[in-house]
């Protein structure tokens, strides 16, 4: 999304900034932007030089006597120096790691001077904001969260990219109506707002407003505005596993809650997934989830268990499908999962013989084909070139 | 100052408006634990050991860094609270290789004392392979072993802010974070300058000085060597730390009389070579001024300076002494006066120091400190070393008869002592320096402007109608400030006095350790100094050109201070070490 705005309208950023600035009395701005990023770190530059030829950068903007010039700074692409105060360290030449807060960067920011923060798609909404009013803001959205918000569709959707939406939209709009639903006739089972530290929703709050309130009641946020969207073939332990496997990946290392809580917590949900779950782990789980929110440093620790608490909130039945009956329901769990196929379906076609990797599938011509368990390597090959169906996931 | 009200535990508390709650807390006698933070090294919040409740606060700050307010109520010791603290413990040790029984930090370990205080389950979240030790023991001082390691980064700190070297730093992330060289090199080939501060500073048993009393034991068990040794200025007033006694006790009479039983030929004293070195430094003083030499000059008797000042400010090797330090002129004396008078063999002679520092034993392996071929100082043990073997010995150190040093090398004057803290090689020197120019006695002899901690300190003496200027500094980041001053023509000198650790030798890298809980209120380098300083002024004897060991040393076998033969055996010279290898 942010890369959209500073590949498509950068000028929207720059000309925020210079307005920032000339609110705070401040001369100097940064945009920190990703270094994988070069279409938008490309245009961006192009956008300063044509600001500063027209002298809405630089010295004495417009005759005002305010200077303000915008400077690029690339960072390297960990997750973590999207939390401002790593951010900050990261510009500061600095290894990309949070700082404590107290103090804010309003009152010691980038090199310990006051700093304002924010957001491009925040930023690109101000020159709007400016040319056409509050008023105007305020009329979209409700009446806690005003204005729009872009989101990213992406999963088990028909039509996935960036969508724009007054805040208070519900979530069927979103995926019914914009996103056009969910492929291949499949059912909706929820979806995973605000990035990898987000939360999943289910079903039962397709009706309910998107705003900052409600997402936030019911445990996941707005954040990066991710939105992924998994249907019934998704197993939701595994899925939690997905984004908290990101999050331990890109912890900076520098708090214990976080450096060692959320790989303990991956460790756990390994476990589950790969049948060898205990009934103690699943309050293990949850308590660890909730030490780490609330003793981690930084924004990234304190919100990495979002994905394992709501799960647990609302699909605990599948978690405990794991532990206790070692069965996955989603048949997605390798180690949890079989592959067979039904005698009264097979036709003997050998197909699924012939593609088998390993050799486990064997039959005569014209008769029921059976799988080794022992052999199977669960690739999945066979299921995929049955034509009749014959073979499922158990 | 402005003060503020608060309550903490319920109980009503004033304190300054600028403290921490971790301050606070202390100021009423509660302790809140810690682990990363360390006054004047690292304030990073890392750990989360010091949360604590704030009522209204939306999550609970860290004790360490939250600064007080007015009207603030602070709980730290509810059952959440101490329930949180116990999982980061348990967190810590599930990534820890959990070695205590053998481990050189068990019972002084910081970590190993919490998870004790918090009845951690230590197996609570193992779930993978137990750890194996992760070990570069590449440098000459010190091995780190990182499986101990718990990310404190209170050795990063040091070491970069401190010690202005910045050659450790965490690497990789997350999970895979540990503290290393650049590019994974080893220690030794970095520009590390063997201060061992990050030793001094870790809370657990993943940073320790190279262990070489095996050496030491195996001399002593040889009947055919002569095992000498000599302690320096500042292990008298903290070996005592290692037995359980209070900060700052002076127990040179029991360390005098542990070192004999545990089987040492002769006990000589490195204070007694620091006065010699005084003789030679001053004379070399004496002689810069009136022969148009270098100047400022430079003290030369802290070896993490030396290395320091020839790897990062290549420029001032010229103004640097030539005086070897005392432990360099202690080795040297033995295996040649000592050697002669008791008519021994050199190569019969091993040399032992006992030394407040991890840079001595770099120190003691260089080339240019040897005479005839012969190394001067065979092994050089820290402090913590000697403490070591005592226990190791089975000598109840605590009830030893309080003895002396063995004659030849072991007398030696207060300005001897007070080598150890910050500020006092410079009054040792100032007292003959004065004494030799103006040829009459100094009435005070307490130079109070070069004592202290202060990071960088300034004087200016009369001596033989002319002012002289001396700045005194230690830690070498103040040095770097201080140096960077001369550089630029802001300031002018006639001498400086530089200690590597901050706070002179009492704060060495091989000192006994103290634990955080103690070193965030108590300032150890000022009580710790103040036993040498309270040793002086005890004495008859309190300048080095008075020592009559001293006097006799130069009369039968050196000739003057800064003769052709004191030169040979008792200065050295520099060199230029690269800040990168290629
Ligand atoms: S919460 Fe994670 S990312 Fe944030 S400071 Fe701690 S270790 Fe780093
Ligand atoms: S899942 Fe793969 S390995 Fe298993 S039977 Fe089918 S094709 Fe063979
Ligand atoms: S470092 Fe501490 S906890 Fe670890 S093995 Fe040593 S004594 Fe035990
Ligand atoms: S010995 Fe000194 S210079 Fe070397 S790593 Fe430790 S603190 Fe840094
Ligand atoms: S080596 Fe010691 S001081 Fe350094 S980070 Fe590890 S535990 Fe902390
Ligand atoms: S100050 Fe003392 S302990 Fe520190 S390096 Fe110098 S001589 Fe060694
Ligand atoms: S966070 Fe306060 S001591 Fe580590």
């Amino acid at each position: 999304m942010d890369r959209s705005v500073l590949e498509g309208d950068p000028h929207a950023v720059l000309e925020a900034m210079a307005i920032a600035g000339y609110a705070i009395g401040a001369s100097k701005g940064y945009i920190y932007v990703r270094a994988e990023y070069p279409i938008a770190v490309e245009r961006l530059k192009i956008a300063i030089g044509q600001a500063r030829e027209y002298g809405l950068l630089g010295e004495d903007i417009f005759g005002t006597g305010f200077n303000f010039d915008i400077d690029i700074r690339l960072g390297a692409g960990a997750f973590v120096c999207g939390e401002e105060t790593a951010l900050l360290t990261s510009i500061e030449g600095n290894r990309g790691e949070p700082r404590n807060k107290p103090p804010f960067p309003a009152n010691k920011g980038l090199f310990q001077k006051p700093t304002i923060i924010n957001n491009v798609e925040t930023l690109a909404n101000i020159p709007q904001i400016i040319m056409k009013g509050a008023d105007w803001f305020s009329s979209m959205g409700t009446e806690d969260s005003k204005g729009t918000k872009v989101f990213a569709l992406g999963g088990a959707i028909n039509n996935t990219g960036l969508v724009e939406i007054p805040l208070g939209t519900t979530l069927r709009h979103i995926i019914y109506d914009i996103g056009g639903g969910i492929p291949n006739g499949r059912k909706f089972k929820a979806v995973q707002t605000g990035g990898p530290s987000g939360g999943c929703i289910p079903a039962q709050f397709l009706d309910t407003p998107i705003d900052y309130a409600n997402l936030t009641r019911i445990g996941a946020m707005m954040g990066s505005g991710g939105m992924i969207v998994t249907d019934d073939s998704t197993c939701m332990v595994d899925f939690a596993r997905f984004f908290l496997d990101f999050t331990v990946d890109e912890s900076c290392g520098k708090c214990t809650p976080c450096r060692i809580g959320t790989r303990r917590l991956l460790e756990l949900l390994n476990k589950i997934t790969d049948g060898r779950g205990e009934p103690e782990d699943l309050d293990k789980l949850e308590e660890l989830c909730y030490y780490i929110k609330a003793n981690a440093l930084c924004a990234l620790g304190q919100t990495a268990p979002n994905p394992v608490l709501s799960t647990l909130k609302y699909f605990r039945d599948e978690y405990e499908a794991h532990v206790y009956e070692k069965r996955c329901p989603a048949g997605v769990c390798k180690n949890l999962m079989h592959y067979e196929i039904q005698p009264d379906v097979c036709r003997g076609c050998t197909a699924c013989a012939r593609k088998c990797p390993v050799g486990a599938i064997s039959g005569t011509v014209k008769q029921p084909h059976t799988i080794d368990v022992n052999k199977c390597i669960k690739c999945g090959a066979c299921i995929e070139t049955c034509r009749f169906n014959a073979i499922v996931k158990k | 100052m402005e003060m503020i009200n608060m309550t903490i535990n319920g109980q009503a508390v004033q304190v300054p408006a600028n403290y921490t709650i971790l301050q606070a807390a202390e100021s009423v006698g509660i302790r809140i634990p810690t682990l990363c933070y360390l006054k004047d090294v690292n304030a990073i919040g890392a750990c989360r050991m010091c949360v604590v409740e704030v009522e209204k606060a939306r999550s609970n700050p860290v004790a360490c860094l939250q600064q007080v307010a007015e009207g603030m109520v602070v709980r730290t010791n509810t059952p959440a609270l101490r329930n949180a603290r116990k999982t980061t413990l348990e967190l810590m040790l599930s990534n820890h290789r959990m070695d205590c029984l053998g481990c050189s930090r068990s019972t002084n370990c910081e970590l190993q004392s919490l998870a004790q205080e918090y009845g951690c389950d230590n197996h609570k979240f193992e779930f993978g392979e137990p750890l194996k030790p992760d070990i570069d023991d590449s440098a000459i001082h010190l091995v780190r072993d990182n499986s101990k390691c718990i990310l404190c980064r209170r050795c990063v700190a040091v070491c970069k802010h401190n010690q202005h070297c910045s050659v450790i730093g965490p690497n990789q992330r997350g999970f895979k974070t540990h503290i290393a060289s650049a590019f994974e090199m080893d220690l030794d080939e970095t520009a590390c300058v063997n201060c061992g501060q990050c030793i001094a500073v870790c809370p657990t048993g993943a940073l320790t000085e190279k262990d070489d009393t095996k050496k030491v034991w195996a001399a002593l068990a040889d009947p055919t060597k002569h095992v000498v040794v000599g302690p320096a200025p500042s292990v008298r007033v903290q070996l005592g730390e290692e037995f359980g006694m209070p900060i700052g006790t002076n127990v040179e009479g029991k360390m005098i009389a542990a070192l004999r039983r545990l089987g040492f030929d002769r006990v000589f004293d490195v204070d007694n070579a620091a006065d010699i070195t005084i003789m030679e430094e001053g004379t070399e003083f004496i002689d810069r001024v009136k022969n148009g030499g270098k100047l400022p000059l430079i003290t030369s008797c802290s070896p993490g300076w030396i290395k320091f000042c020839e790897t990062y400010y290549p420029d001032f090797l010229e103004n640097l002494s030539t005086c070897r330090s005392p432990q360099g002129m202690f080795g040297a004396m033995v295996k040649t006066y000592y050697a002669e008078k008791a008519g021994i063999d050199p190569k019969d002679i091993v040399v032992v120091s006992i030394m407040p520092c991890t840079a001595k034993k770099f120190e003691a392996a260089r080339d240019e400190l040897s005479t005839n071929g012969l190394r001067t100082i065979d092994v050089s043990l820290t402090t913590r070393e000697l403490g070591k073997m005592i226990r190791e010995a089975g000598i109840k150190f605590t009830e030893l008869p309080d003895e002396t040093c063995d004659p030849f090398l072991g007398m030696a004057s207060g300005a001897g002592h007070i080598f150890g803290a910050t500020g006092g090689v410079m009054e040792a020197a100032l007292r003959t320096v004065y004494e030799i120019l103006e040829g009459k006695p100094l009435e005070n002899l307490d130079i109070h402007a070069v004592r202290g901690t202060d990071a960088i300190k300034e004087a200016t003496v009369h001596v033989a109608g002319m002012d002289v200027n001396v700045a005194v500094t230690s830690g070498l980041e103040n040095a770097s400030k201080l140096l960077d001053m001369v550089r630029s023509g802001e300031k002018n000198y006639h001498f400086i006095e530089v200690m590597a650790c901050p706070g002179g030798c009492v704060n060495g890298g091989g000192q006994p350790h103290q634990p955080g809980y103690v070193r965030n209120f108590t300032d150890l380098r000022a009580v710790r100094a103040a036993g040498l300083y309270g040793e002086d002024a005890n004495m008859e004897l309190r300048k080095s050109h008075e020592n009559p060991e001293v006097k006799e040393l130069y009369e039968t076998f050196l000739g003057a201070p800064g003769s052709h033969k004191a030169h040979e055996l008792l200065h050295t010279h520099y060199q230029v070490r690269p800040m990168y290898r290629d």
